[in-house]
């Protein structure tokens, strides 16, 4: 078919978490600008497959941009050259034929590496875990509105939630902080009402949390907002600084 | 075949789940500490019911095969949930939404399960807005609506295009709040793979680590399945990539009868296929039927660019086919519907399988009430055009750039071109009103249960639903079987039916790895999808579903033979995953056509080409069809068919009208 492309792939191989890892060059041709970059891997897979070969382990499930699952560090980027998007959402038809594409997993020492690209972030489950909700039991919410809330905080909340996890915020970051993540879920629900009672207790457990995982400091250079796929904006890591300023000072009382 | 007692309470239909709740046993908080409750799968259902039972007191464990049990595939649900708050003056009630969802269903739903679902609709908003969920509000404050399918009321509450991602997250920050406190643990990368049954109950799992590969014995004196559809038996669908039917089905070869599994929903606005390299279909929203026409070109096989067609030479066929409802018909109608114009002949685009999906005419409305606003005299077309540009940005923004970012067109300039995609199923693990499958002890929520949708879902019902089931229904009817086994002590994960269960397991891992064919696991997978898609999909024939049945069980036969799976079974092996996966869909495919065959008549999604109106329309057959089919596992290849028939008491049997 005209119009498609032929590409060299540099892949990172790693067996499991313990066994050294080593980028793999792969050769695969005929591929569709109008194909995923993961669709274009599962072609490749294919071909291992059928050969008897392992193929190459990636995370991915929804496959369109919302789960967080895929991850992916290509040609230096976290999912890609393109802006706000996720891996699964770029295509072929944003790289050129017979260009070579190096493919690596996130790298931070909290997300270890499990096989090929494949990390372990439950890390960020467990900072969740800390504090990451208002503590409300089924059964106890009043009529929903009942709580009057301005749509320009409810807005500013929703796109603070619109993290997916992926953790891309961390693999840009040259510190490998968490920073964006955390301050996303502090944020979302700092600018609600619903979030009143529990907020300066939640920042700082969440942040103590953080740093346990072995996550490392901000230094606001702003890699993981401009590598975000949902565009979460760095003044929630303001919002957060200001929050945890504030519990510091209450828990000095 | 055996009559079904679904176990549907005394009283009337409005007393039923009132009085229930209150005579169902308790369990005292004491005895809530020694009862072990297993969940598998983390999505709205499993999350919600998983949290609701350990601030219960009870010792959850919960299992996905995810990373995180936040990308369970409710996270991708974008448009809505329903609740009957009558928020917005206009009509609604729980008996409404009662009624839109039996009729929606075509009749083939059960009364008293759907009108619990209406009863507690309005309890989940409430709840969701607790825990922070951002719902859409309006500039008062007060939560916004907007209108789906098959209502004419707005009832369903939204989160951008993103509602599902928010209530998941909802759900899951409350899972995540009970695992931190100890109450529930969680294993995440784990898939169940085995139910295990001691003198006639389900008392656990066998779930493989995906990490490491080891095989593991979960006890528990109850297992809830909430492990979503089985869309994924056609290969391509809406679903996640790993959204599959294995928990269910290993839970129906164990004796839970599967209900229905011929009822799937084909969602009528997802981005066409665009080639045989594509591995799934995304959706775009059912909201987007708001504020979008659906239209082809009056003259079949007309090439110009749709903003060419000028606007008398187009057909928006269904405002003309059903000017009650027009864009807002029930998906299985306006799915049918787009099939009926591409296949004589006026589909659109390069494979002429799609319709397209228009908002011009819409955002002109808005821009001229933007201009009007703004107190703009005259203003041109092109100001009016980007005024109503920024309000659709504004309501569905996310899935334009979707949209653009899949085909590489801008939807903002030339219209959205869709066809209909598998995307949910209706039927599932048959369950009684405790939610409870014919295992006893072994319960079915959300998706992975047949109960409330009948024979087609309304838009925004699923989100519902499966909240519903985890956060208010069952908390209570645990109840009633745990209320029994208080005095039933852990056993013993050496106990003879976990070791024979997991040997099983062990068995058929070692079997997949040793055949060594020479087709890769997805050559099976897309092979039965296109056979499902052909013949079990938007419209079935007799005779094509008896030639599917052989031709899947044929598919079985060389899957067993030529299947190759890489790699070891103690190690991370996604391959192996697969394998287990397909083989479970390939022996499920079979059951949805056996069913699908036995069903002489259509209703909701179940089309069969033999049985409709003169107008095109499904037509039921209510004497000979109004029950639920629930399908026992007798042996391989072997299915008996048992029937709950369904009684309308409350709601007078009709054929469906949306004209």
């Amino acid at each position: 078919m005209s119009g498609n492309m032929n590409l060299t792939l540099k892949v990172w191989r790693q067996k499991n978490k313990n066994a050294e890892g080593k980028l793999v060059n792969y050769q695969v041709k005929d591929i569709s600008p109008d194909m995923s970059f993961l669709e274009m891997i599962d072609v490749l897979n294919e071909q291992l497959i059928v050969k008897g070969d392992e193929p190459i382990a990636f995370d991915h499930d929804c496959r369109e941009g919302i789960c967080g699952m895929c991850s992916l560090y290509i040609n230096g980027r976290p999912h890609g050259p393109k802006d706000r998007i996720t891996t699964c959402q770029l295509h072929m038809r944003s790289f050129e034929d017979g260009q070579t594409i190096t493919i690596e997993p996130w790298r931070a020492a909290s997300f270890p590496i499990v096989k090929d690209l494949v990390v372990d972030r439950s890390a960020f489950d467990r900072i969740i875990a800390s504090g990451g909700y208002v503590s409300v039991n089924t059964g106890n919410a009043q009529d929903a509105n009942s709580l009057p809330i301005g749509k320009e905080d409810a807005d500013l909340s929703f796109a603070a939630a619109a993290c997916i996890g992926c953790g891309a915020c961390v693999a840009a970051c040259k510190n490998a902080s968490a920073m964006l993540f955390v301050s996303a879920k502090v944020s979302q629900l700092a600018l609600l009402p619903q979030g009143q009672p529990e907020r300066y207790l939640r920042v700082h457990n969440m942040v103590a949390k953080m740093d346990e995982e072995g996550f490392g400091n901000c230094t606001n250079t702003g890699a993981c907002e401009a590598e975000c796929p949902k565009g979460i904006s760095l003044s929630n890591i303001a919002r957060l600084n200001r929050d945890f300023f504030v519990a510091g000072i209450a828990s000095d009382n | 075949m055996s009559i079904l007692d679904a176990k549907i309470p005394e009283g009337t239909l409005e007393q039923k789940w009132t009085k229930f709740r209150s005579s169902v046993p308790l369990v005292n908080p004491a005895n809530k500490r020694n009862l072990e409750v297993i969940v598998v799968g983390s999505g709205l259902a499993g999350a919600s019911a998983a949290a609701s039972l350990a601030e219960l007191g009870y010792k959850v464990k919960v299992f996905c095969f995810q990373d995180s049990p936040r990308r369970a595939h409710s996270i991708a649900a974008q448009g809505g949930i329903n609740a009957a708050k009558n928020y917005q003056n206009d009509g609604d009630s729980v008996y409404r939404l009662f009624y839109d969802t039996i009729k929606g269903g075509d009749y083939r739903a059960r009364e008293a399960n759907v009108y619990r679902l209406a009863e507690v609709s309005s309890g989940i908003i409430d709840q969701c807005v607790a825990q922070g969920v951002p719902f859409a509000r309006e500039y008062g404050g007060m939560l916004s609506n907007r209108s789906f399918g098959g209502t004419q009321v707005q009832r369903t509450f939204y989160a951008a295009g993103q509602t599902g991602q928010q209530l998941l997250l909802g759900a899951y920050s409350a899972l995540e709040r009970q695992i931190g406190m100890g109450a529930v643990k969680m294993y995440a990368r784990h898939e169940m793979l085995e139910t295990v049954t001691i003198d006639g109950k389900c008392r656990g799992i066998i779930a493989r680590d995906l990490t490491t590969g080891k095989l593991e014995r979960h006890f528990g004196h109850a297992v809830l399945l909430c492990t979503g559809g089985y869309g994924n038996v056609f290969y391509l669908s809406t679903n996640a990539m790993g959204s599959n039917v294995t928990a269910a089905w290993k839970a129906h070869k164990k004796g839970a009868h599967f209900a229905n599994p011929c009822f799937t929903q084909i969602h009528p606005t997802c981005i066409p296929v665009s080639g045989d390299h594509q591995s799934k279909l995304t959706l775009m929203s059912e909201s987007l039927r708001n504020d979008g026409r659906i239209w082809v070109p009056l003259k079949a096989g007309d090439n110009r660019k749709p903003i060419d067609i000028p606007e008398e030479e187009r057909d928006y066929y269904l405002e003309r086919r059903y000017p009650a409802f027009g864009n807002l018909v029930p998906r299985d109608v306006a799915s049918r519907a787009a099939k009926e114009r591409c296949d004589a002949g006026f589909g659109v685009g390069n494979s002429k399988m799609a319709v397209y999906l228009d908002f011009a005419f819409n955002m002109d409305r808005y821009g001229h009430i933007e201009a009007s606003k703004k107190g703009l005299d005259n203003p041109d077309a092109h100001t009016i055009r980007e005024l109503g540009k920024g309000v659709v940005k504004e309501k569905y923004g996310n899935l334009f750039d979707m949209y653009q970012q899949i085909t590489g067109e801008n939807p903002y300039e030339t219209p959205m071109r869709i066809y209909p995609a598998v995307h949910y199923t209706m039927g599932g693990l048959w369950v009684d009103y405790n939610l409870m499958t014919t295992v006893p002890g072994l319960y079915a929520l959300g998706e992975a249960n047949f109960s409330d949708h009948g024979a087609n879902r309304l838009g925004a019902s699923a989100l519902m639903q499966g909240l519903a089931d985890g956060y208010f229904v069952i908390p209570y009817t645990i109840g009633s079987y745990l209320s029994k086994e208080i005095s039933t002590k852990s056993i013993d994960t050496n106990h003879e039916a976990f070791s024979e269960a997991e040997k099983a397991v062990q068995e058929k891992l070692n079997k997949f790895l040793a055949i060594k064919g020479t087709k890769s696991v997805d050559y099976f997978h897309k092979k039965l999808g296109k056979i499902m898609w052909d013949e079990c999909g938007m419209a079935r024939t007799e005779a094509g579903l008896k030639k599917s049945i052989d031709d899947i069980r044929a598919l079985q036969k060389e899957f067993w033979s030529d299947v190759i799976v890489p790699g070891s079974a103690d190690e991370f092996n996604p391959e192996l995953e697969k394998a287990g996966r397909v083989i479970d869909f390939l022996e499920l495919g079979e059951l949805m056509c056996i069913d699908a065959l036995d069903r002489n008549e259509s209703c909701g999604g179940h089309f069969r080409e033999e049985f409709q109106t003169e107008e095109g329309e499904a037509l039921r057959d209510d004497e000979k069809y109004a029950y639920v089919a629930a399908w026992e596992f007798k042996a391989q290849n072997q299915f008996e068919l048992h029937k709950e028939e369904l009684k309308y008491e409350n709601i007078k049997i009709a054929q469906r009208s949306y004209k």
